[in-house]
């Protein structure tokens, strides 16, 4: 692995954030329009259900969990799709890259495009609503990570298909944590869905992270096993996606993808 | 003399389809060799298995004695590529552009190496604007300033100076005799402009329906053929039943 390219990568995806402002508004916009209507509602909520009123904060912390891990996810596939769309994702392969250098750049730079979006969006939550995340505490932590790691290992999938088949799966692209979203019981138990839903979910690192997220709030414990199963689903799904990246690559280079992508 | 690059028998089919048939070639080191063909004859597909971005059905790659197929990223470390149909970013400027692709092929002095190019390749006054706003003549002389950032023993050139007006073209073509007399690189032309050709190429590989038909020096293809020029012969081929094996 070379520093120097993973650092020339994440360059190429800096300069083009700081570069224009539409961009870095962009990037900052939907997050906060999100949270703070998000953040009305669980006011709401609140004041007029028993279940959340022992804790104001649950509805909008787990929007901005939520909203992390769709930052991070389609801040992968952006990334991959800028070099589609400017058509330099030939120069990008013919560059001497290992796929890890590829894949270890993309997911410093989702990252950070993720807290440049997030941030002010948490910062905005305490004066608006009284609320602050930093309530789930150390746990925290190990949810934000486990969230990213979900949120990368989706990005990885999409962006195989985008290899495999091309500028074509772009749409499958957008829609990927909408399919998922259902399933993950962002904000509500997963008591709510019908029993094959939930076996289906159970199958998800999301539900263990949002049910530990309720968890921590309403009940003030903490299931470590939640935090367990999120990860070893999350290693699961992470090396299934390493795996497949480097199979859609082959698989590529057989179909000639790579050579005429963009076009 | 030795060879850069050694192609052996490579065939490449997508399904039932053969795209390149079991073809052969080298390049020399500081030789410019011309591949000719009509649109899908298999000059792209072939290049793309030069750089690594296309597998070949079957056959063998070496670059600097090195099996392409064992050792790529050492190869594309020492080889590079022009085409119209890929761009820089258009978003960021030259000089970012340059700096970003010097990282990626870990370019030492990239200082002195953006200022050279940007010397010899006339562009030290764009190095500052978007890339996406140069004209066609300021981009291609930038994206070959980023084909030659990392100093490439091997450079494939498809269409070089397609879609420039004369002097553009002209400068490219001039540009390129003399970096290769200089630098004693290799490199593979694929272009359809005979006259570029006949100027820059040792000899010619003519390509059609996957198939090497004909190659040799261009004197020796005109004057083999009966023609007066390169571009007769190529029209003389391209309409043929591939008779002149």
């Amino acid at each position: 692995m070379s520093l120097t390219r993973i650092y020339g990568l994440f360059l190429r995806h800096f300069y083009l954030i700081t570069r224009s402002f539409p961009r870095i508004l962009d990037l900052v916009y939907w997050p906060t329009i999100q949270i703070t209507l998000w953040g009305f509602i669980s006011n709401f909520f609140a004041t007029h259900t028993t279940y959340y009123n022992n804790a104001v904060g649950v509805i909008l912390t787990c929007a901005i969990l939520y909203d992390f891990l769709f930052r991070t996810s389609i801040g992968f596939n952006m990334l991959f799709l800028e070099e589609i769309w400017s058509r330099n994702f030939t120069n990008l392969f013919i560059a001497p890259m290992k796929i890890g250098e590829i894949l270890t750049s993309l997911v410093i730079t989702a990252l950070i495009r993720s807290l440049i979006g997030l941030v002010p969006a948490i910062l905005l939550t305490s004066p608006l609503f009284g609320i602050s995340i930093l309530d789930l505490g150390i746990f925290l932590f190990f949810l934000f990570l486990s969230l990213y790691i979900f949120g990368i290992t989706l990005g990885i999938l999409v962006s195989s298909g985008l290899l495999r088949f091309g500028p074509s799966f772009e749409n499958i692209a957008w829609s990927t944590m909408f399919l998922l979203a259902p399933f993950g019981c962002i904000y509500y138990p997963i008591d709510t869905l019908p029993e094959l839903f939930q076996k289906i979910a159970y199958i998800l690192p999301l539900v263990y992270i949002f049910e530990e997220a309720r968890n921590i709030l309403i009940n003030q414990t903490v299931d470590i096993e939640n935090i367990y199963n999120a990860f070893i689903w999350n290693a699961v799904y992470f090396i299934l996606s390493i795996i497949l990246f480097y199979y859609s690559f082959n698989a590529a280079k057989n179909k000639g993808t790579l050579i005429n992508m963009g076009e | 003399m030795k060879s850069l690059i050694e192609v052996r028998d490579i065939k490449k089919n997508y399904g039932k389809k053969e795209a390149v048939k079991g073809i052969s070639f080298k390049i020399e080191e500081n030789e410019i060799l011309g591949l000719l063909g009509p649109n899908g004859s298999g000059k792209t597909t072939t290049i793309g298995m030069l750089l690594g971005l296309l597998k070949p059905t079957s056959g063998e790659i070496f670059i600097n004695n090195l099996k392409l197929e064992d050792n790529r990223i050492e190869i594309l470390e020492i080889i590079n590529f022009i085409s119209p149909y890929i761009e820089l970013p258009k978003k960021l400027t030259v000089k970012q552009n340059l700096y970003v692709y010097s990282k990626l092929y870990k370019v030492q002095n990239i200082k002195e190496r953006i200022e050279y190019l940007s010397d010899k390749l006339r562009i030290g006054e764009l190095l500052n604007s978007i890339t996406g706003e140069l004209s066609s003549g300021q981009k291609n002389r930038v994206s070959l300033a980023k084909a030659l950032i990392n100093e490439p023993r091997v450079l494939l050139l498809d269409e070089p100076t397609a879609s420039l007006d004369p002097e553009v073209g002209d400068f490219i073509r001039t540009f390129l005799e003399e970096y290769k007399r200089e630098k004693k690189i290799s490199i593979l032309l694929a272009s359809h402009n005979m006259s570029e050709v006949t100027r820059l190429c040792k000899s010619v590989l003519m390509m059609k329906n996957g198939e090497i038909i004909d190659q040799g020096k261009p004197d020796d293809l005109i004057a083999k053929h009966g023609r007066t020029n390169l571009e007769e012969v190529f029209l003389k081929l391209s309409r043929s039943k591939n008779e002149f094996n």
